[in-house]
């Protein structure tokens, strides 16, 4: 079932928060920064986008997506628990010995998961396999690949996109969360990241530039993306790390650290705010 | 063995991978410029649209066959042993192994035989670097017939193999009705004296000795280890206790290969002396394929040297 209420994604989304902090501060590891960036963008591809039946995870014909900054686990795992491939009482083992919900996700333990991933940089080139194999069949499916900006420092990436666009992959949906940081601090100063909508027009992509948090844009710029023939698409979701927490946000010593008991606190109470606000 | 019948095992490949394609649909084939070397070209002539070549981007590439087999396509794909198991290494790990995806990876020009082109495109480490991946299948076929019989038999299995090919024309070794398994070495012979366990290129080279010792009155027996991963636990132990030497020979380090395989079986099972022939702990470089073979020490004549020492 599609959901088009604004009020009703930017709920979800924040369901999507509190799953992450409740995983990363159970499990005392784990990514929050990374995954509450980009929250929204996964409220609106598995609750708007995605044409996907969570009884039926392993269905041919469904849309695809991979979370190539694989780190971000908890986000994932949230949407889909959200979405209800499985229990949210499981996110309570998030990277826990005899888990399914492992550090980073795994294609083989988890119904939703479309692949494994966490050495970053290989998403892309599967999800550009999965695409051709789409097209091959003339299957019809879509294929959403979620990369960090600091992950596209890899120069995997960059043969992976000469490739969906020698390819013509308009079934490829690149989302970039564009947050700014990596572990060691800016992406411009850590690796030198620049000019990123002109490095992917010039590999042949259409570019399309959006506020990674607001949930009306998010959906044009996939609508807009879906309408794009015979090349694959880019959104640059310009986003927060940390989104949501205030204490989080833009910290980049939150990258991969986890909450105490104080800060796990302040956090829920914040999101839980915000969603009564919305109610 | 009829010495004089030579083909080269990618050629062998190239030509069993275009009879699977027409046999079954779900084959895909995948190259990074290197189609003419890798014989994939003759499989992109007959079907062009299950060929993607992806260009020099062999990390890329092993993505793109992840991708593809996520979908139920069964895909091949094909680069110089040392850009495949080298240079994607990372990518084989996290995107074919560990999700245990059904990729095939056929790697050619393994080895110091590649002659001319030296080090850096000599493939020493790829037996020891695949076949400790789980879920891996590691296979090193040691001439035409069988690289045949290894390229469809591979096909059935739903889980990633690596195929380690060679570039120059080596003597067809095997009768066409000849019986293969995963996981089976094939005896050659029953003498007494040692054992030559081989694999690849170095079968026909430790057949050729065989023969040659033989009329010296030394008689021993040859066991092609086609099958790299699984090991043939048995016939090991089994040869260790009916010779009364043992040798390895092959066209890749003697670190983490077919000797360190043996020996990792006989230290557990039948603990006894084995020789090692390989190359020992150094890099590749550029010569004729036959003259590497016996600067190296693993042509037919450094294996007479060694058994009749």
């Amino acid at each position: 079932m599609k959901i088009t209420k604004v009020e009703a994604l930017e709920n979800i989304a924040n369901e999507i928060r509190i799953g992450i902090i409740e995983q990363v501060y159970n499990a005392q590891s784990g990514h929050p920064g990374g995954s509450l960036s980009c929250a929204d963008i996964l409220a609106v591809l598995y609750f708007n986008q995605m044409n996907i039946d969570p009884k039926k995870p392993e269905a041919k014909e469904r849309d695809r997506f991979v979370l190539s900054k694989g780190h971000c686990s908890p986000a994932l795992y949230a949407t889909l628990a959200q979405k209800g491939y499985f229990s949210k009482d499981l996110l309570k083992s998030f990277r826990k010995l005899d888990s399914n919900l492992q550090g980073h996700p795994d294609i083989n333990k988890v119904p939703g998961v479309d692949m494994t991933t966490g050495s970053l940089g290989q998403g892309l080139s599967v999800s550009v396999g999965m695409a051709i194999s789409s097209k091959m069949e003339s299957a019809g499916f879509r294929v959403y690949c979620l990369v960090g900006d600091g992950e596209i420092e890899e120069g995997q990436i960059w043969e992976a996109v000469m490739s969906a666009s020698k390819n013509k992959l308009d079934n490829l949906c690149v989302i970039l969360d564009h947050n700014g940081l990596q572990i060691d601090g800016k992406v411009e100063d850590v690796g030198g990241l620049i000019e990123i909508k002109e490095k992917f027009e010039s590999f042949g992509f259409n570019v399309i530039e959006v506020d990674g948090h607001n949930i009306e844009s998010l959906i044009y710029a996939f609508n807009s993306a879906k309408q794009k023939k015979e090349m694959p698409s880019v959104i640059i979701a310009n986003t927060i790390k940390g989104k949501g927490v205030s204490f989080m946000e833009n910290e980049v010593s939150w990258h991969g650290k986890a909450p105490n008991e104080e800060q796990y606190k302040q956090a829920i109470s914040e999101l839980k705010l915000k969603h009564f606000a919305n109610n | 063995m009829n010495i004089e019948n030579k083909i080269a095992t990618r050629q062998s490949y190239g030509e069993a991978l275009t009879d699977l394609g027409e046999k079954n649909s779900n084959i895909v084939v995948l190259d990074a410029d290197l189609s003419n070397a890798t014989k994939t070209n003759i499989f992109a002539k007959k079907y062009p649209n299950r060929f993607i070549n992806v260009g020099i981007a062999e990390q890329n590439m092993m993505g793109i066959a992840a991708g593809l087999a996520t979908y139920g396509k069964i895909p091949y794909v094909s680069t110089f042993a040392v850009f495949a198991a080298g240079r994607a290494y990372d990518q084989i790990r996290n995107s074919i192994c560990y999700p245990n995806l059904n990729v095939k990876i056929c790697a050619t020009h393994a080895g110091v035989t590649v002659g001319e082109d030296g080090a850096t495109h000599q493939m020493l480490e790829d037996l020891s670097l695949m076949r400790t991946l789980p879920n891996m299948t590691v296979i090193s076929p040691s001439d035409d017939t069988q690289t045949k019989w290894v390229i469809e038999e591979i096909s059935k299995i739903k889980s990633p193999v690596y195929v380690r090919l060679a570039r120059p024309a080596t003597p067809v070794i095997y009768e066409k009705n000849q019986k293969f398994e995963i996981g089976k070495g094939i005896q050659h012979g029953t003498g007494t004296d040692a054992t030559i366990f081989a694999t690849g290129v170095t079968v026909a080279e430790a057949l050729k000795a065989q023969e040659e010792l033989e009329k010296q009155g030394v008689h021993v027996r040859v066991v092609d280890m086609f099958s790299i991963k699984p090991i043939d636990k048995e016939i090991i132990v089994k040869c260790a206790k009916e010779t009364k030497k043992i040798i390895t020979v092959e066209d890749h380090s003697i670190i983490g290969g077919l000797g360190s395989s043996v020996c990792e079986v006989l230290s557990e099972e039948y603990p006894v002396k084995v020789e090692r022939m390989g190359i020992k702990d150094a890099f590749g470089k550029s010569g004729k394929a036959e003259e590497l073979l016996s600067y190296f020490k693993i042509d037919k004549n450094a294996i007479i040297e060694t058994l009749l020492s």
